[in-house]
């Protein structure tokens, strides 16, 4: 049951993403992104840790693609035929890259096969977590608040009011 | 382990390469470059919460949560810098920020 659940979901997560990147409306592609991003989150509780499936809905899906879909609306980049196509020249470099990507995995995949080690049955709950997080990585935590206080710093900066 | 590990990193490569040729094909927009950039970000935390699933450590959770804070600072910025570039020079066009002063 979850394994069909979970090729189902990864499934529909890469369809979405080659929708969202094929898409030359912005809106469009992130409609796509925030399809990806739900099912991505469904992933994520499948896996057990259905704290970080929470905060994919919440930050990922609600706050950052609602934060792209805001500055597509306010720098009314709505039509795409203001912003350029992409020409071939461009799709060149990238097409070669995903081609030897794609084709080092699959051979990867063919030599070694799925081998497999004693499963853990051991689930991370909320309370390990919480004592990981607060208590070895505690040092990582006033710097990630630093950093959120340095981005809004910035933010500011940038957005302030200018003369035209 | 609901699906063998090597599923997940194959998903998450695929993810991975996907957000890849995202970056390198939109050189035009730079929103859809940014989206390329959340793409490659979310297949690496995919591939920390399978690792912290496989091996029953609360690690790799904690790494992905540290990604998301660093992608809502980044994203703040990034964001910013658009607004601004685009008032400069009323274009999204990355080729068109080739120089930083004027």
């Amino acid at each position: 049951m979850e394994q069909a659940l979970f090729y189902i979901l990864a499934t529909v997560t890469v369809v979405a993403t080659i929708l969202a990147i094929a898409e030359k409306h912005p809106v469009h592609a992130i409609v796509y992104l925030v399809t990806s991003f739900f099912s991505l989150a469904v992933i994520f509780y499948l896996l057990a840790a259905p704290l970080i499936a929470m905060f994919e809905v919440i930050i990922y899906a609600g706050a950052v693609m609602v934060l792209f879909m805001f500055v597509v609306m306010m720098l009314d980049l709505g039509n795409p035929g203001e912003a350029g196509r992409p020409t071939l020249r461009h799709c060149l470099p990238a097409l070669l890259l995903a081609g030897i990507t794609l084709v080092s995995l699959v051979l990867l995949v063919i030599g070694r096969g799925a081998e497999e080690g004693p499963d853990v049955l051991q689930v991370v709950s909320i309370r390990d977590f919480a004592a990981t997080l607060f208590g070895r990585y505690g040092v990582a935590i006033e710097i990630i608040s630093m950093q959120l206080l340095f981005a809004i710093v910035g933010a500011l900066y940038l957005g302030r009011r200018r003369r035209p | 382990m609901i699906v063998p590990l090597t599923h997940l990193l194959l998903l998450a490569s695929i993810l991975f390469v996907l957000g890849l040729i995202c970056v390198l094909i939109w050189r035009t927009n730079v929103i859809m470059l940014l989206i390329g950039i959340e793409i490659m970000l979310n297949a690496a935390m995919l591939v920390f919460v399978a690792g912290s699933h496989r091996w029953g450590a609360a690690d790799g959770q904690i790494f992905a949560l540290m990604i998301m804070a660093m992608t809502s600072a980044e994203v703040s910025l990034a964001l910013a810098m658009v607004v601004y570039l685009h008032w400069r020079k009323k274009t999204v066009n990355i080729d068109e920020f080739r120089e930083l002063k004027d």
